[in-house]
């Protein structure tokens, strides 16, 4: 029960239920489509780009609580964000959720990630908790990708 | 009607060494039997004592060993003949599994026999496995695909069935029993209009073959496939057993060694079925590995398997139903041992993890029926597929669970 309480905190679980962010937006300057092909879940991010810097982002779709709470969590750490910041959050929040040593310092800036750093104890979820991820990287290539985390 | 005494439980389970497992600390709940199920000692012992006693290859060596596999490699189909009332062993060829049995009759049969106008029949109930080969062999040969509707209890729509079958049909190819749903198809049924239509019929029995007892004669199936591990053997063997006319109009599947009577580099003689469509060394432990699956399941009886099946579903449907909030999906009234369900608020994943923190393995996702979920408007289902060592214990740690998981998540 201690693992499952870490894996789904209470911050996971109010994401879950009350997704930030979740919607379309009107005129996105890109957009991307994800999809874990081994479960089903499917997600869109769309994305208003100005100046180097994301002004708004939301994401739609279905998946499970641990996807949909790192689609939402995702969006309200990075509104706001440089595209150039982008990479480098990414690359932290892979190792927060794959690493021993994850660097928790460089999440003084975005303590609400490290609410999905239980996935570590479940690496058949780690795919669940960077679909979002993967398929903003693609929406920041520009146009209208798709994103799959196989 | 037999009892629930037809079956030695705890005999049956004591056969399962892996039943012994505990997973997160607790005893192993197995409940994912319809991906694959576990391998009873008897089937372990045989494929041991055959690698450590009679390993060798088949069909050409003059010494003992070689004999003494290539005897039990034969013996096996013969068990696989009996098995399913095959009319001769030269009708059971040995493939990988389901999935390269129907890509064989797809490549084989299909890739000579199908042109352009031509139609394969098939049902939103299909594993991806008797979907996507034939789409492969459309874009080869200009054939096209007609799909059978699900009714909202998960039955094939009969009705749409006929409406569909033409003389363009060509061939029927439909699942025996649904892997997603647990559904029982009427295959004899339909393989008598396929024929009336003038269309060749395909069973894909991975699903049935544990837990009914097949007779391709009385089905009148022209082809019927099933996979090795779902039935208490090994994996990488499979069957695929055609009606020996069929086969011997067939080209091969594949070249090589074994499948030929003579070869030159002007000309190659192939050999007769079964071995034309053997190229290469076979899994020879597997088949005995089968073998011994084969004679574990007669030495129960599939009717007293299907039995306590049955009733354990039975009890499942039960149970789950009690839990508020969760609906199962299929609910035809002819069902195997499969209980596909949603509970409202937490996706499969999620109750998949929290079940399996109790040691509760069951299968979370689409199934490989994509086709299927889209029909149920669902992502995907949590699926619990009983084999015929469960128990009534084992549902209630199900249901439990499922309880926690609400709890948990809500």
């Amino acid at each position: 029960m201690s693992d499952l309480r870490e894996l789904y905190q209470e911050v996971i679980l109010d994401h879950n239920k009350k997704p930030r962010n979740k919607g379309t937006l009107e005129n996105p300057t890109s957009t991307a489509e994800g999809y874990n092909p081994l479960c089903g879940d499917h997600i869109h991010v769309y994305l208003n780009v100005e100046d180097g810097v994301i002004k708004d982002i939301k994401f739609d779709g279905c998946g499970c609580a641990i996807s949909t709470a790192s689609a939402s969590l995702m969006t309200e750490a990075l509104k706001g964000r440089s595209v150039e910041e982008v990479q480098r959050v990414f690359e932290k929040f892979h190792r927060l959720l794959t690493d021993e040593d994850p660097d928790e310092q460089f999440f003084e800036d975005f303590d609400a990630l490290m609410a999905l750093s239980g996935v570590r104890e479940f690496p058949v979820r780690v795919k669940c908790a960077t679909l979002a991820w993967h398929t903003l990287n693609e929406a920041l290539k520009g146009g209208e990708r798709v994103a799959t985390t196989e | 009607m037999k009892t629930r005494e037809a079956i030695d439980i705890e005999q049956i389970r004591g056969d399962f060494p892996i039943l012994r497992e505990t997973v997160h600390g607790k005893p192993l709940v197995y409940l994912d039997n319809a991906a694959t199920s576990q391998r009873p000692r008897q089937v372990v012992e045989a494929v041991k004592i055959f690698c450590e006693h009679d390993n060798a290859n088949i069909h050409r060596g003059v010494h003992m060993l070689s004999q003494r596999a290539t005897e039990q490699y034969e013996r096996s189909r013969k068990a696989v003949q009996k098995f399913v009332n095959a009319r001769k062993p030269q009708e059971i060829v040995f493939t990988r599994g389901t999935t390269e049995a129907i890509n064989f009759v797809a490549s084989a049969w299909g890739t000579k026999n199908l042109k352009p106008g031509d139609e394969i029949l098939l049902s939103q109930m299909e594993h991806h496995s008797n979907i996507v080969p034939w789409q492969m062999l459309c874009e080869r040969t200009g054939a096209s695909i007609k799909v059978v509707d699900v009714t909202d209890q998960g039955e094939l729509d009969i009705e749409d069935f006929k409406r569909k079958l033409s003389d363009r049909t060509k061939l029927v190819s439909l699942t025996h029993v649904s892997n997603a749903l647990g559904t029982i198809n009427p295959v004899k049924q339909l393989a008598e209009l396929a024929h009336q239509a003038g269309a060749l019929m395909l069973v894909d029995g991975a699903q049935s073959v544990p837990h009914l007892k097949i007779d391709v004669q009385d089905l009148d199936a022209d082809f019927f496939a099933f996979s090795g591990h779902k039935v208490y053997g090994p994996t990488g063997i499979g069957v695929l057993y055609g009606k020996y006319g069929l086969l011997e109009s067939m080209p091969p599947y594949q070249g090589g060694g074994d499948m030929i009577r003579r070869v030159t580099f002007e000309k190659t003689d192939y050999a007769e079925p079964p071995a034309r469509f053997e190229a290469g060394t076979p899994n020879i432990s597997g088949a005995v590995g089968l073998m011994a699956a084969i004679s574990y399941v007669e030495s129960i009886g599939l009717d007293a398997i299907a039995e306590h099946e049955r009733e354990l579903i039975g009890y499942a449907n039960a149970r789950l139903s009690e839990i508020d909030g969760l609906r199962i999906i299929g609910t035809a009234e002819n069902k195997g041992s499969v209980v596909s369900f949603v509970v409202d608020g937490i996706h499969p994943h999620d109750l998949g993890t929290i079940l399996d923190m109790d040691g509760v393995a069951i299968r979370a996702g689409h199934h490989c029926a994509q086709p299927l979920m889209a029909r149920f408007g669902v992502p995907a289902t949590a699926r619990a597929s009983v084999a015929v060592y469960n128990t009534q214990d084992e549902i209630d740690a199900l249901a439990q669970s499922i309880r926690k998981a609400k709890e948990l998540l809500s």
